[in-house]
């Protein structure tokens, strides 16, 4: 056990109050930026996290053209101030690049990439303030990003963390849960098709535990998944006002 | 920046036969689709190494080694040994790879073995403690790819295992007035304590077809892939799907009951293969 571990689950209730079914409080805000072709703002608990996209548009450098579809190119990194403690150096981490890597696979097979060819379509993922499942809300703004880039997609991508702490199963770990918990498992998947598009652990879980903690993920995924259809929606409601 | 790689082109005519094997239950080399190509392992093949294994796993060849130093333990762990695990596709091993710092394939590769390993408290840590806060063992697990073709995660996972298990910390003493520690690596008694074996298995699916062990002519068709890391005593210890496509949920179910069978398997195998 790691020094310093409070009791993460006091009388049924989490260390922040919620039980172990409930998400924290979600903001989802589309078309953050002027610029990007496709922007989205995801606040939950205390993570912040923006994601922006741009294309498809002409690959530079042309080398990395592909002839028979569209390259996707993403990046996800923490904002130097964005974790408790000391600042983050700005240079790329190791977990930086394993989590660009498992943000592009999670939203690859959403996309429609073939109806593009020659083309690039760029994701970017910055992580404001981190409070836990940074690579989970990252992944849930930047489906919500391409949606509003207009890049044709099969559904949209959505992601929340299990875990087990204290025993328990729970649903969408904070920092706190995420760093003494005995588990931590992201998943992303497209909703509507059940098609599962990113999963890992991090942790120890029996086959059981881990059927019971996938099942509650998809149960959080397709309440995340009304949240961002709905804030689309809000989108395009206020331009044709 | 983290980009679609370049998907191999492989002939119409050699991706049918590759499909209408795997449809009737083969891999292309005519075993069974959930069987392994035979592995052998070679221990000690770098005398200077603290330890090392090479694993074959059919035509793919990795290497493990390990050195294991006197070092200072991370802040939020001081009673704890260190393990560091890198991974390295050296450019001998294929003609895709290219020289230079490891790519994000080996970044996620190590961080995969370093998490199944860490998690499942595989190696005590906290009896590799010399000085607590001050004084640890630091074990630098490094696996170099050889030869690729298919599987490098699950035999990276075999050769780390193997590594460990032969590794001897050597004879120490602290020196009392300045708290120094003093190595003698040509004495080695006690064998580096090991909580519990691990194993990964990653399922491939290629088609809607779920397989182990692909050749990399297989492994490059397959949509995607489920790397699950198993324990001796039948968890779930890591997972980390890779790849473009995706997986239904019956198809994880599936997926974790290949993998705790032959998990169970390899684990047996590397038993034998340490002693």
């Amino acid at each position: 056990m790691k020094p310093g571990k409070p009791q993460l689950i006091v009388n049924g209730k989490r260390i922040d109050g919620r039980g172990p079914r409930d998400l924290r409080q979600i903001k989802i805000e589309v078309g953050v930026l002027k610029n990007a072709d496709g922007s989205a703002l995801v606040e939950i608990g205390g993570t912040k996290v923006l994601a922006a996209v741009y294309g498809p548009r002409e690959v530079v450098p042309r080398h990395q053209e592909q002839v028979d579809r569209a390259i996707i190119r993403c990046r996800y990194r923490m904002l130097s101030f964005s974790t408790l403690g000391e600042r983050k150096s700005p240079a790329p981490t190791r977990r930086e690049i394993e989590l660009s890597k498992v943000i592009r696979e999670a939203l690859e097979p959403a996309v429609l990439s073939m109806q593009f060819p020659r083309a690039a379509i760029d994701i970017f993922v910055e992580v404001i303030n981190a409070d836990g499942g940074t690579r989970t809300a990252g992944i849930t703004a930047a489906s919500v990003a391409l949606a509003d880039a207009g890049i044709p997609m099969l559904d949209l991508v959505t992601a929340v963390a299990v875990g087990k702490v204290d025993g328990v199963i729970v649903l969408d770990l904070n920092e706190i849960e995420d760093m003494y918990g005995e588990a931590d498992m992201p998943i992303a998947a497209m909703p509507s098709l059940k098609r599962i598009t990113m999963i890992q652990l991090n942790g120890v879980l029996t086959p059981d535990e881990f059927k019971k903690a996938l099942a509650l993920a998809l149960e959080g995924i397709d309440k995340i998944y009304q949240l961002q259809k709905e804030a689309l929606r809000k989108k395009y409601v206020e331009i044709e006002e | 920046m983290s980009l679609t790689p370049e998907i191999p082109v492989i002939p119409k005519i050699k991706l049918d036969s590759i499909l209408n094997v795997i449809s009737k239950g083969f891999h292309i080399d005519k075993r069974p689709l959930l069987n392994y190509r035979p592995i052998e392992v070679n221990k000690n093949v770098a005398p200077n190494a603290d330890s090392s294994a090479l694993v074959k796993l059919g035509h793919t060849q990795v290497l493990v080694g390990i050195k294991i130093d006197v070092g200072q333990p991370f802040p939020d762990n001081p009673e704890e040994g260190v393990l560091i695990v890198n991974a390295e596709y050296i450019p001998a091993a294929s003609p895709s790879f290219e020289p230079g710092p490891p790519d994000e394939n080996a970044i996620e590769l190590a961080r995969v073995i370093d998490r199944s390993l860490r998690e499942s408290k595989a190696i005590a840590l906290n009896k590799l403690v010399i000085i607590p806060g001050k004084k640890v063992w630091v074990i630098w697990l490094d696996i170099y790819v050889l030869d690729h073709d298919g599987n490098l995660l699950d035999a990276s996972m075999i050769g780390s295992m193997l590594a460990l298990a032969q590794l001897k910390i050597p004879y120490f003493e602290v020196d009392p007035v300045t708290g120094n520690v003093k190595v003698d690596k040509s004495m080695r008694i006690t064998p580096l304590p090991i909580n519990r074996y691990i194993a990964t298995v990653t399922v491939y699916k290629i088609g809607d077809v779920l397989l182990v062990d692909p050749t990399a002519e297989e492994e490059a068709i397959a949509s995607a892939s489920l790397a699950i890391s198993v324990s001796e005593e039948g968890n779930i210890v890591g997972m980390q799907k890779r790849g473009l496509g995706f997986f239904l949920e019956k198809e994880i179910e599936q997926a974790i009951e290949i993998s705790l069978n032959k998990g169970k398997e390899l684990i047996e195998l590397m038993k034998k293969f340490a002693l």
